[in-house]
């Protein structure tokens, strides 16, 4: 039943539509040309996006999925298409971000010959990939298709590639969607907890008395934060999150107190290094959270729940590892766990957090415009409600700090692999998810550079995005290290930049510059109003630097804070309560 | 104590790229990979040594070889009472005057002569490793001139662990024993 002739170009976008894929970021060439022909017959559900260059398609397929929880999909030619995706796989790998690549291949009676655009993509990208596939046989196209996504989605998610010879993708096969189950044994779903397990984890927070919950990115992924929550209020635990937790847990919850590790919050830092028990929730003690490995969190018991079992005792010894999905597990918990009194700890923390919160630059006074001045406002001027995507460097650091996300999949970054140039393609593919928040990119003028050109295909395809570009001239965050550990000799950190507003011109957009604080919100809104992309330069203070800092190779605890300048007297105006 | 692993592999194109490029990304040392077809059909048995010693680390890689989606189950035998063997083939410059000595000391080792040439001999035996090492040694003085050897092949003593064509799920809770391998590595 149902059996139709089809090509294997067809069979492409038969099988992405069944995934409920309606996005695809590409770009066409020699090796993939059968399935750009095809596209056109499934126009009615397919939305395909011309990108400038692979590497974007990439990220706009991450950005889409980090935004939306889906598996997002890119497309590119052989050869030097599929090489330039390498970046965007990489990207994804690093923070289990569920994307598939699928790229064209010369025929196959000629791989391994060296033809023209060939490349053995699946070899290149072995170490960058979850897995990838060479589909050798038609009759093989679909089931790999199928299972690709699988793979890309389930347990610990992550990209795949899919590569297809322009042969294959000619041929023509009666065909059948195989709508029979997946059956693959090397992939297994993880277990939950067990009843020891439970049994111990909450003895354990029970006889604790400072304990610390670090908050990763696996509570988005699992949609766990009403768990982590309900564990956090009914033992009374504080919360730090990593960078890609951020959004994870509400920012303005009480027991939430910050971003931890290299430019984390002083007292979260400090939490963590006096702590008597961790419980690791869906992260991976990354060496830009622990500081150094061996005084890392030197008295505590660690638990440690997670997805990926080879990531459970990889960096940091813990007493109790519990392979599981994180909502699972701390479902499993929750109803036993009973009110805990942690009361004086708590108390300590907070007044770790005055005592730091009034060293902060955000109350000081400033002749220049400074980038956590204009987070801060971008924060109030969105009412901290946006979709924010930022780039890597100073920008990225400040954003996390000063930019106060509530709800998940808020803030989007590349955090494992620190991809400069992620965030306008990043933005651009979230776009074509999040129809309903406002989405601002906040990048460097480093980052921006590397590459604008999608700007358009933002263009193109009209995308409501705004884009901030914090430039202060400099490859700011090098630069921070060079002046740092390199007695500051700035060697190729200063950069030039072309005059934005000119080049937003000539792409047809109105595009603005800001060099005073008092009109960075008004100038918001002048962006707000366009429909389209919308471009704002924030010319920032040329040697500010990212504080507090844990330097490479420090404690975690031993932070470079920032030297107090005068203040202008005012008290810091906490817009949390207190948490006592 | 060296690391052992007996993996049950998907016979897929790429595999064993998979497995390499995964020890030296990881920056894992391994000692020895021999794989082979297995008793069903799609699936090859591996055993791969590795050359690691830490507790945690060995942990760390067999759960990054099970993690492979090509691998459909690993266990480590690494404590477990196995047969273990290794193959190796020697040549040895040797004359018709030297080969009753020759004979003896093969013998002794429970080895074979495959071949003779003309002034050239090639012993053959498999054995475990230590056997192998001192073969190797007592034949120096006879000035070997080539040596090719396999690496460690293991067997689980007792009960089987048979993968079977219908139901490899089954037999990779079977050969997995996860939660039990959690706690091995873990504590």
């Amino acid at each position: 039943m149902n059996e139709r002739k089809l090509t294997g170009a067809e069979i492409i976008w038969e099988c992405v539509v069944k995934e409920q894929v309606d996005v695809v970021f590409g770009y066409p060439g020699g090796a993939i040309l059968p399935a750009y022909d095809a596209l056109e017959k499934y126009r009615d559900k397919i939305h395909h996006v011309l990108v400038r260059h692979e590497q974007g398609a990439t990220h706009m397929a991450d950005g889409f999925a980090r935004a939306s929880g889906k598996v997002g999909v890119a497309m590119a030619t052989s050869g030097p298409g599929a090489t330039n995706m390498i970046t965007g796989l990489a990207t994804a790998m690093m923070d289990s971000v569920p994307i598939v690549c699928i790229t064209g291949q010369v025929p196959s009676s000629v791989i391994g010959s060296d033809a023209f655009q060939e490349i053995d993509i699946t070899g290149s990208t072995i170490p960058v990939t979850k897995h990838n596939y060479l589909v050798m046989d038609i009759h093989e196209l679909a089931d790999t298709i199928k299972e690709a996504f699988h793979v890309a989605r389930s347990g610990r998610p992550g990209p795949v590639l899919v590569d297809i010879p322009k042969d294959i993708q000619n041929q023509s096969i009666d065909f059948q969607y195989p709508e029979n189950e997946i059956d693959m044994p090397g992939v297994v779903n993880p277990p939950g907890a067990t009843d020891e397990q439970i049994n111990t984890l909450i003895h354990m927070i029970e006889a604790a008395e400072r304990p610390f919950i670090l908050a990763g990115h696996g509570i988005i992924m699992s949609e766990a934060t009403g768990q982590v929550i309900q564990l956090s209020e009914q033992a009374n635990i504080p919360i730090g999150t990593t960078l890609l937790g951020i959004g994870g847990v509400p920012a303005s919850h009480p027991l939430v107190f910050g971003m931890m590790g290299m430019h984390g919050e002083t007292w979260v830092n400090q939490a963590i290094q006096e702590a008597d028990l961790l419980i690791a929730c869906g992260m991976r003690f990354d060496d830009r959270v622990t500081g150094k490995l061996e005084n890392y969190s030197p008295n505590s018991k660690k638990i440690h729940i997670e997805i990926d079992p080879a990531e459970i005792n990889k960096n940091i010894h813990v007493e109790l590892p519990i392979h599981g999905d994180l909502q699972t597990v701390l479902s499993q918990v929750n109803p036993l766990m009973k009110k805990q009194d942690n009361r004086s700890w708590l108390r300590r923390i907070d007044s770790w957090r005055k005592e730091s919160k009034g060293k902060d630059i955000i109350h000081q006074d400033t002749e220049m415009l400074m980038g956590a001045h204009v987070i801060r406002k971008i924060w109030e001027g969105t009412k901290g409600d946006a979709l924010i995507i930022t780039d890597v460097g100073q920008h990225q650091m400040l954003e996390a700090q000063y930019y106060e996300h509530e709800d998940p999949r808020t803030l989007l970054t590349s955090g494992g692999l620190g991809t400069m140039g992620f965030s306008l393609p990043a933005g651009i593919g979230a776009s074509f998810y999040e129809k309903d928040r406002e989405i601002w990119i906040i990048v460097g003028d480093g980052s921006f550079q590397m590459t604008m050109t999608e700007l358009g295909t933002a263009v193109q395809e009209n995308r409501n995005i705004n884009i901030a570009i914090i430039n202060n001239g400099y490859l700011g965050m090098v630069r921070q290290w060079q002046e740092m550990f390199y007695e500051a000799r700035y060697s190729e950190t200063p950069i030039l930049s072309p005059d934005y507003v000119k080049l937003a011109g000539a792409y047809g957009l109105e595009a603005f510059r800001v060099e005073e604080l008092g009109d960075v919100i008004p100038t918001m809104r002048k962006a707000q109003k366009q429909s389209g992309p919308s471009l704002i330069e924030f010319v920032v203070e040329k040697h500010d630097m990212v504080y507090p800092m844990v330097p490479t190779g420090a404690d975690l605890h031993e932070m470079i804070e920032r030297p107090v300048k005068p203040s202008n007297g005012k008290l810091p105006s906490e817009k949390k309560e207190s948490v006592l | 104590m060296k690391q052992t692993l007996i993996a049950l592999v998907e016979d897929k194109p790429g595999v064993l790229n998979r497995i390499a490029s995964l020890f030296r990304r990881r920056n894992f040392n391994i000692e020895s990979l021999v794989v082979g077809k297995s008793e069903t059909s799609g699936i090859s048995r591996m055993t791969i040594v590795a050359n690691e010693v830490d507790r945690r680390k060995r942990g760390n890689i067999y759960f990054n070889l099970l993690n492979l989606v090509n691998v459909v189950a690993v266990k480590d035998v690494s404590e477990l009472a196995c047969v273990t063997r290794e193959f190796i083939f020697i040549k040895v410059q040797a004359g018709p005057d030297k080969l009753n000595e020759l004979n003896q000391l093969v013998k002794k080792f429970g080895a074979r002569i495959v071949d003779m040439g003309l002034d050239t001999v090639i012993i053959e035996t498999a054995d475990e490793k230590e056997v192998i090492d001192e073969l190797v040694e007592s034949l120096a003085p006879f000035n070997i001139s080539e040596i090719m050897r396999t690496g460690k092949m293991s067997m689980r003593r007792g009960r089987t662990h048979k993968v079977s064509s219908e139901k490899i799920n089954a037999t990779a809770e079977e050969v997995n024993w996860q939660p039990e391998q959690i706690h091995t590595y873990h504590n």
